[in-house]
Formats: structure tokens, C-alpha cells, sequence
């Protein structure tokens, strides 16, 4: 116990991190309290260094805690799903529901209707998917889910491509990397440039009282968010970077290294909306350039051959330098 | 209380009898009455504590019902046609977790050629999704059939659909008895669900089953309806001494008793058919009908005996098996395994084509001939069915099908008969 609060300066650590311990209580991560809910627990099935068995575990304990453990969980079909259930091993600790690939959204709807119908007001709903499961298949339900404002918090686990069939392409895929449905070979090795969503900005075009993005490398910030979303009522959506040491071809131990790269570089900016407005952003304190993201990842490895692809490589930093503008990210 | 309305209506009303705490609506004719008039209880707080819900989609408003129900509350919500093909997977997915949902099919043809009338081809299409299927022959069946509904549902952990034709039915205005809320609450107690999503006691909901468990969910799904077989009947006269009314069960006879020719149906074409057999019957025939009010489960031992001792059957069906002819034939024909006599399948009321008197008796005295073909299409223009095969026969772009084919009839569209 601290007696008193102290304040600490994160620049003097030289990263966002700092020691529990240096921490008053109240400052401390859920994921740090011996107390957490484990709500999903180990022993399931997640590769190593699996990006989204992290973001679920972060995301649920911070809203178990936040909600007084009054949680319901609806998962879309998906590898959360499948590594995280076959029966009789479910590692949820939480009442959890899975229907279909596509609807998430919609049974969150639904149990969350049920609550108001019950009157129980104190258990609250969240819906969960990857960014199949959000950003194509169950883009029209969520979409639904959000101009209704229906009391869910709905959480994308984006890793950028269909890894629970074996890494095919999604409408999250970034350019130029390569998926198997989008192989490196021909003449634009990779995804295409100039396709894709960003369902951040959807969101926030319904006009929700709260759209997040957060990373797996940034916990304490991650945390906030999903307690921040936790505080209030109505459709939320938060918008977490994954990544997946299968599917990108980078090494498990370098999970939450990429993941920060992804901020630090501009490529995934986190930032805070209220009803269609950016509120806040998390700014980057040294720039770093694309080509330190890129190189730890072989489905990128097409950019760094004989001949490095510049032009490609000069459109990646492109499209980094354009959101620290536009999310004001270098102060 | 006795009451002149609309079928939709009447439907409505027992919903709201039977106090839903979710009903999701999304439009499609010719179910929109149904649950333009919830939404209306709704609003006025005439149907109290209960949540209604504008979704985008049938697939939404399906999976909308699942989540409620998980949650434990009792949901409703109502379809026809294209908007139970688009909500498929939701309808497979609600059997297979043991949802108790009821649902309404406002019977209507599946396009293309987009088509809004009535026919069976849109719940035939769920046939072996894992719901129970009633058709309702009247508004007051229908209205009857939504209370047994939930309770069925509720008993078993097995969602039920409840079918009434398109228009025929949903927007014909009849005299039906409405029930007082005292009535329908002695009969359908409060909801208990076998799973909840509870905080305080947690459980996975539709985790992966592999190879070593998925026959054995699967049996359960089968004897569930197996169940089912017994309970509607038992249903059926449990409603009849609250409600004073026949309605329901697995079957109904009609005159069938000493009948040599048996026609069966399903749903409202039960009151033509019932009506030729009387003229039929006045006239000397031995005929008689059975109407099915139970698809699935499919009532094979009850069918047997009321068809077999009869000489011929002819069955009359709203939809199509193409490339084979019925659907309700096949399980007839199951039904009847073993016996001899002349099993004849009649494609009738496509796309709200009317079955009138008189076609039917032309139908039902070629069949007591034995003159039918094994397959039959009831009042098919051959001449524009020829037309168009010698047509494609000559060119190759020969263009839209449907089109050439209604050039040929001309702008008849309104012909019922």
C-alpha cells in the first residue's frame, strides 16, 4: 500500500511502462491484480504469442472489473472461438455465447434487450469478434447494432486477415501484405493498394457515444478504453491491434515489439471519439519509420528482396505520415 | 371475444397474449401486419415489459431472437419467403442451441422470378432445420396455434414456426375468438429456460463439438420432435378444455373414415378440399381428406392409419421438389410403407395461383379414374409451357424466361383461376 501518491513521469522509463509497484492502487493495471477475473483462462488452445488471446484477456478482465464481474460475452465464429472453447474445455470464466460468424452484433442485441426486458440494468453485454467477423461478414449487423445505439460494447480483435481458415485476405488487410488469398507474386506483389475499410471511422459516422482504437502493446491505455466504454451506456465499439505471429510470419516473442511498432510508426494511431468526434489521441513520442514494422514480418518479406520495393514501401510511409497528421500524433 | 379481423391481426394479438419480451421485426410481405401491430402494442404499453426491435435484416432479427432468448426471455419475431432464406443459417442455429423461439412464416414464394403470393416454398425450404413446423388451416388456427406454440417450444427447448398462407390467411378478415390474457396465462406458464446467460452462474453457449459428441447432439435434436409427436396432440386437448375449441394436433380427418380416394394437404387449401369432398360426397363418391398440421415433426404413425385403408391418395402441395415433384409426398409415401395403392403428387397454388372448386373436383375425379400422372401440375398452361420449349428450341439468346412466358399469356396477372 502507498500511503502517498507518486507521481511518476512514463518518459523516464523509456517506454509507456512502468512498474505496478511504483503505482499507486488505483493506478495499477487489472491485468496486474492478483484479484483479476482470468475470464479467459489459460490452458486454451492459442498459438504462441498469439496477439488476440492477449487483447480478450485484457479487454474482458478490465469490463469484469469495471462491471462489478456483471458480464455477458457474445463471440463471433472465429479462432477466439475456437481456441478458446471446444467443449467440454471452455477457458471462460464468463456466461458466453457463440451463434454464427456473422451476427455477433445482432445476438448482442439481443441479450442486451433481454436485460432491459429482465430490468437488470447492472449486467452488461459485449460482443467480440476479429476482423472477419467485423469488418466483412458482420459488417451489416454491427452497422445495425450501432444505429440502434443497442447497449453493447462491441470489440474487434484485428489482425488483419482470415487466420482461423488459414490467412486469407480480409477487408482489414493492410497493402501489400501477403495472405493466401492475396499470394506475393506478379506484378503488385501482395494486397492491393487503395482497397480496405477502416471501421473506426464507420463507427464514428453512426454517431456512437464512443469509438476506440487500442493496441496490445499500449495495456494501461487498453484498459482505460474498455472502462471508459464500461462507464457508459448505449453502442460503443473499440478496436484493438492484434497481431498474429501465424499469420503475419513473425516471431511469438515479438508480439508486443510489432504491436508497439504499429503505433509508433503511425500505421495504427490510437485515438479516442465521443459521438462522432475524435476527443483524444495518444501521441508518438519518437517517430519511427514503416521499414522497422515491416522487416519483422515475412508477409512483408516481398518488399525486402534483392531490390527493396521502394515505391511500395515510400506508399506505406505514405499512408503512416497521413495519420499522424490527420491524428495530430507527433506533438 | 368474438372479433371481425384481420388474420395478422389476430395473430398479433395472442403474441401479445402470450407476453413476448423480445419480438424483432423487419419487414417483408406478407408478415408485415403481424408485427406492425406488436410494434403498435408496443408503443402504447398495451404489451408491457417488452422490447421491440427494428433490425436490419431477417438474419438480424433471428439472431437478435437468439441472443434474447440465451438471455432467458421469451422472443418472437416473424418472416415470409426471402427473409427466411436470408436469416437460413440463424434458423439451422436457433435448433441446433435449443432456443425456444416461435416464429411466424407468412407463407410466400421463394423468387426468382420474385414472387409476393402465397406458396409452401419458403418453410419447405426450413423443412429440416431442426424446428417444429404447424400450418394453420384458419385464423383461428392460426391464432390458436401461436399459444400452443410457446408452450410447445418452452416444454421442449425446440424452437417452433407456425405457417399461415400468405394473404390467404394473414390479410383475410374473419370472425376469430379472442382468448381473455386470464385464459392464455392458465395455459402457459411462465418461461423456465434449461440455459441462461447468467453471471452468476456461467456457461459456454455454442462451443465447437467435434466427431466424438455431434451424432449423439444430433440424435437428441431428432428425439426432441420425436417428443413432440406425443406432446402436440396432448397440447391440442389441453387447449381444447381451457379454450373450448379444436385446434391443432398432429392431424385431421375429414369424412376420410370409408374413404376410398384420401386427399392430403397442408394449411388453408384444407377449406377448398373439404368443400369438394361434400359436393363429392353428395354426388355418390367415396372421398375424403386429411389435413397435416404438424410438417416436423411428421406424423407417419398417425398418417398410416388414417390413409391406409384407402385406395388411392392424392397429394396436394404448395411447393416443389424440382427435378423430383413433392415434398409432403415423400414423407406420405414413407408413411404408407409397405401398403399397396395409388400414391399421386399434385403441384398446386405455385406463387398464389388460386385452387378453385372446380379444378380441384376435374383433379380428384381423374384421380378416382386413376387417370392422374404420378406427378401433376394443377391448371399448367401447356400451350405457354410448349410455346416457350419450342422457342428455346430455334435460339439460342432467347432472353428472360418469365418475360417471354407472360408475353405469350398477356397482362392476366390478376387470373386466379
Amino acid at each position: 500500500m502507498h500511503e502517498q501518491e507518486q507521481q511518476i513521469k512514463f518518459y523516464q522509463t523509456g517506454t509507456f511502462t512502468v512498474g505496478n509497484r511504483l503505482l499507486a492502487d488505483d493506478q495499477r493495471s487489472v491485468q496486474a491484480d492478483v484479484h483479476r477475473t482470468n475470464s479467459l483462462n489459460s490452458g486454451h488452445r492459442a498459438c504462441q504469442g498469439c496477439g488476440e488471446a492477449l487483447g480478450a484477456r485484457y479487454a474482458i478482465d478490465a469490463a469484469m472489473e469495471a462491471t462489478g464481474n456483471q458480464l455477458i460475452a457474445v463471440n463471433a465464429t472465429g479462432c477466439l472461438e475456437v481456441f478458446s472453447t471446444p467443449y467440454p474445455e471452455t477457458s471462460w470464466q464468463i456466461p458466453w455465447i457463440h451463434s454464427l460468424f456473422g451476427n455477433a452484433a445482432a445476438v448482442a442485441s439481443g441479450v442486451a434487450a433481454a436485460q432491459r426486458a429482465l430490468g437488470r440494468s447492472d449486467v452488461r453485454v459485449i460482443a467480440q469478434g476479429g476482423d472477419g467477423g467485423t469488418t466483412d461478414i458482420g459488417f451489416g449487423c454491427l452497422s445495425g447494432m450501432f444505429e440502434r445505439n443497442d447497449d453493447v460494447l462491441y470489440i474487434c480483435y484485428d489482425n488483419e486477415a482470415y487466420m482461423n481458415t488459414g490467412v486469407q485476405r480480409s477487408s482489414a488487410t493492410p497493402p501489400a501484405a501477403r495472405t493466401a488469398t492475396t499470394p506475393a507474386m506478379g506484378h503488385s506483389p501482395g494486397n492491393v493498394f487503395g482497397t480496405g475499410k477502416y471501421v473506426p471511422r464507420i463507427a464514428m459516422a453512426h454517431g456512437i457515444p464512443y469509438v476506440a482504437t487500442a493496441s496490445v502493446s499500449n495495456l494501461r491505455d487498453l484498459e482505460r478504453k474498455v472502462r471508459f466504454a464500461m462507464g457508459i451506456h448505449g453502442a460503443r465499439y473499440i478496436h484493438i491491434f492484434v497481431p498474429c505471429p501465424l499469420g503475419w510470419g513473425s516471431a511469438p516473442e515479438d508480439t508486443i515489439k510489432i504491436a508497439r511498432l504499429a503505433v509508433e510508426t503511425g500505421l495504427f494511431p490510437l485515438f479516442e471519439a465521443q459521438h462522432g468526434a475524435v476527443t483524444a489521441s495518444t501521441p508518438i513520442r519518437h517517430k519511427i519509420p514503416v521499414t522497422e514494422y515491416l522487416k519483422l514480418q515475412k508477409r512483408y518479406a516481398h518488399l525486402f528482396g534483392k531490390e527493396p520495393d521502394i515505391d511500395r514501401i515510400a506508399r506505406i510511409q505514405m499512408m503512416a505520415d497521413r495519420n499522424i497528421a490527420e491524428f495530430g500524433l507527433l506533438q | 371475444m368474438l372479433k371481425q379481423t384481420e388474420g395478422s391481426h389476430a395473430v398479433a394479438e395472442a403474441i401479445a397474449l402470450c407476453r413476448p419480451q423480445v419480438i424483432c421485426a423487419y419487414p417483408i410481405t406478407p408478415q408485415t401486419h403481424i408485427v406492425e401491430a406488436l410494434g403498435e402494442m408496443v408503443k402504447t404499453n398495451e404489451l408491457a415489459q417488452c422490447e421491440f426491435i427494428n433490425v436490419e435484416s431477417e438474419f438480424a432479427a433471428l439472431s437478435v431472437a437468439i441472443g434474447a432468448s440465451a438471455a432467458g426471455v421469451r422472443a418472437y419475431t416473424a418472416t415470409s419467403s426471402q427473409g427466411l432464406l436470408f436469416m437460413a443459417e440463424a434458423v439451422y442455429n436457433a435448433a441446433g442451441l435449443g432456443l425456444p423461439i416461435v416464429m411466424t412464416i407468412g407463407n410466400r414464394a421463394i423468387g426468382a422470378p420474385i414472387n409476393i403470393w402465397n406458396d409452401h416454398s419458403d418453410s419447405m425450404s426450413m423443412r429440416d432445420a431442426g424446428w417444429i413446423q404447424l400450418y394453420a388451416e384458419t385464423n383461428q388456427e392460426a391464432l390458436d396455434l401461436h399459444i400452443q406454440a410457446f408452450r410447445l417450444a418452452e416444454a421442449l427447448s425446440c424452437p417452433v414456426m407456425v405457417c399461415m398462407d400468405g394473404f390467404i390467411l394473414t390479410h383475410a378478415y374473419e370472425r376469430v375468438d379472442v382468448p381473455t390474457q386470464q385464459q392464455v396465462d392458465a395455459f402457459l406458464p411462465a418461461y423456465e429456460p434449461r440455459q441462461i446467460l447468467d453471471p452468476a452462474d456461467p456457461v459456454s453457449i455454442g462451443a465447437m463439438v467435434g466427431p466424438e459428441a455431434f451424432t449423439e447432439v444430433r440424435y437428441l435434436s431428432h428425439h426432441k420432435q420425436l417428443r413432440a409427436l406425443g406432446l402436440i396432440p396432448e397440447l391440442a386437448t389441453a387447449f381444447q378444455k381451457q379454450f373450448g375449441r379444436d385446434s391443432g394436433g398432429l392431424i385431421r380427418t375429414y369424412r376420410s373414415e370409408d374413404a376410398e380416394t384420401i386427399v392430403v394437404a397442408l394449411g388453408s387449401v384444407n377449406g377448398t378440399v373439404q368443400e369438394v369432398v361434400d359436393e363429392m360426397r353428395a354426388d355418390g363418391s367415396r372421398i375424403g381428406s386429411v389435413s397435416i398440421c404438424s410438417f416436423r415433426p411428421f406424423p407417419l404413425g398417425v398418417l398410416r392409419d388414417a390413409l391406409q385403408h384407402a385406395k388411392r391418395v392424392v397429394v396436394l402441395e404448395k411447393c416443389l421438389a424440382v427435378g423430383l415433384g413433392g415434398i409432403v409426398s415423400d414423407g406420405v409415401r414413407k408413411a404408407l410403407s409397405g401398403i399397396v395403392l395409388n400414391g399421386y403428387t399434385v403441384i398446386a397454388g405455385l406463387g398464389g395461383r388460386a385452387i378453385t372448386r372446380a379444378s380441384l373436383r376435374r383433379l380428384f375425379e381423374d384421380a378416382e379414374r386413376d387417370e392422374l400422372e404420378q406427378v401433376t401440375f394443377l391448371d399448367l398452361n401447356a400451350d405457354a409451357v410448349s410455346h416457350e420449349l419450342e422457342r428455346e428450341s430455334k435460339a439460342r439468346r432467347t432472353g428472360p424466361t418469365a418475360e417471354a412466358i407472360l408475353r405469350r399469356i398477356g397482362t392476366v396477372a390478376s387470373r386466379i383461376g
